[in-house]
């Protein structure tokens, strides 16, 4: 029997960059859309199929006493493969409970720093989509932006640090993964904001964000402030918290920019999106520290899993900033864009409110990597 | 379409619909056809990929009732 590893384990190597060794056994067109990155970690392919026979194929690339992950979609053949692997005297063989499937819903808090005020900001880093949510809390009090599908680890944590949910906010309508804001709310009794430019098709009340009505975390310590910074949708709003963080949403992210199709406008939008990069947060504080709801590259998680940066380091560094031309930068963001997130439109309608989609399917939605930027 | 073999993998989750293909695979003879019903949604593209590494043919397949089935010819 080999032993195995839970995704929380897992998350701590990577963001700690311990050196991984990952094999991955599914098939390799789904290995190439979608993989374990990040960290110090490396990772070989070969499907489970072709080890059927015995595990000769990965047997000569690799030595038996090295620490092996096996990753498959959803744990059971990479369980048997683990198992052959032990049987043919590997000895450190690990397999990876829930496989990909559970590591693409795995949040890991990641502490961002304290605030001036009092209380604390977290990233929540989901490292199996590169999704960036944030728990904000103040003097018994929380606030949690672009909340994941998942809502235990958040409830658990707010648990752990004895505060109250008070506000789930969505920097906009997400289309690669499912809003938990909403839910949440209704659990937790509390309120969810969203940008009313996004929201004219939901079915749901909800509370409007809008710049000019800060919202308070705790006894007025720490205030988030709205800033109307649409491009990668018509409603897509920033945060300041505490004078300090810059939350960005699907704006700018740290080695790349948002892209202006997934609703549909691309053209309509590039002008929005431009004057945020290029005017709006230009005037901003350059030493406010950027916080994006994205990463795209395994570069991006610093060290102990953070993803940040200082804005004025991204206008010096940030290859979707420095284009100077409008007509390059028009170009830039409308031709030759990555492929969309999966079912993006099905998540869409999932976040509006029109669909209500099991469970099962609303995991296999959010399947593959999030897919909500663009390279400069 | 005649089939030398019916395997049933419903209710299988992965990698049993696969490991049970390929041994039902060693029972027919080469150009026979092999149908095989399963359930796990993984097993369209593992089946796929399975099928093109071994030279097999997937002559036709179909989504029937969350039912998926799959005509494999042998190499």
């Amino acid at each position: 029997m080999s032993k195995s590893i839970t995704t929380k384990e897992l998350a701590q190597k990577v963001i700690n960059h311990e050196e991984t060794l990952i094999l991955d056994v599914r098939n390799t067109d789904e290995f190439d859309n979608w993989k374990i990155e990040g960290g110090k970690v490396e990772v070989i392919n070969e499907p489970y199929f072709n080890l059927l026979d015995g595990v000769g194929p990965v047997a000569e690339k690799l030595n038996n006493d090295q620490e092996i992950i096996v990753v498959c979609a959803k744990g059971g053949s990479s369980e048997m493969v683990a198992d052959l692997m032990v049987e043919a005297g590997f000895t450190n063989v690990y397999n990876l409970e829930g496989g990909m499937k559970a590591w693409s819903e795995h949040l890991e808090p990641v502490k961002v720093g304290d605030l001036n005020g009092g209380g604390a900001l977290y990233q929540f880093v989901r490292l199996g989509k590169g999704c960036l949510s944030y728990f904000i809390e103040s003097n018994g009090e929380a606030a949690i932006i672009d909340t994941a599908r998942m809502l235990e680890p958040y409830e658990q944590f707010a648990k752990a640090k004895g505060v109250e949910i008070k506000h789930l906010i969505d920097t906009h309508l997400h289309a690669d993964h499912i809003s938990g804001g909403r839910h949440l709310a209704e659990k937790v009794g509390g309120t969810y904001h969203l940008p009313p430019k996004d929201a004219t098709e939901v079915t749901f009340e909800y509370t409007p964000l809008e710049e000019g009505n800060d919202i308070t975390v705790g006894n007025t310590t720490v205030k988030v402030k709205p800033i109307y910074s649409p491009g990668h949708t018509i409603g897509s709003t920033s945060f300041i918290i505490d004078d300090q963080y810059l939350l960005t949403g699907d704006i700018l992210f740290v080695k790349s920019i948002g892209r202006p199709d997934l609703a549909g406008l691309a053209e309509d939008w590039v002008g929005d999106l431009r004057n945020t990069l290029y005017r709006r947060y230009k005037e901003l504080s350059e030493d406010l520290i950027v916080l994006p709801a994205h990463y795209s590259f395994a570069e991006e998680l610093g060290k102990g899993g953070e993803v940040s940066a200082r804005l004025g380091d991204l206008y010096q560094n940030n290859s979707g900033l420095q284009v100077e031309d409008e007509n390059v930068f028009r170009k830039m963001v409308t031709e030759n864009l990555p492929p969309q997130p999966n079912d993006y439109q099905d998540i869409r309608q999932t976040n509006m409110g029109k669909m209500d989609p099991e469970l099962e399917r609303q995991k296999e939605m959010e399947t593959g990597p999030n897919r909500c930027a663009v390279e400069g | 379409m005649d089939s030398a073999k019916v395997l049933d993998a419903k209710g299988l989750a992965c990698p049993m619909p696969i490991v049970k293909t390929k041994k039902a695979m060693e029972d027919i003879n080469s150009g026979e056809i092999l149908e095989v019903h399963a359930t796990d949604k993984g097993a369209k593209s593992d089946l796929t990929a399975w099928a093109k590494s071994g030279g097999h043919e997937i002559v036709q397949n179909t989504e029937e009732d969350n039912v998926l089935k799959f005509w494999i010819k042998k190499a």
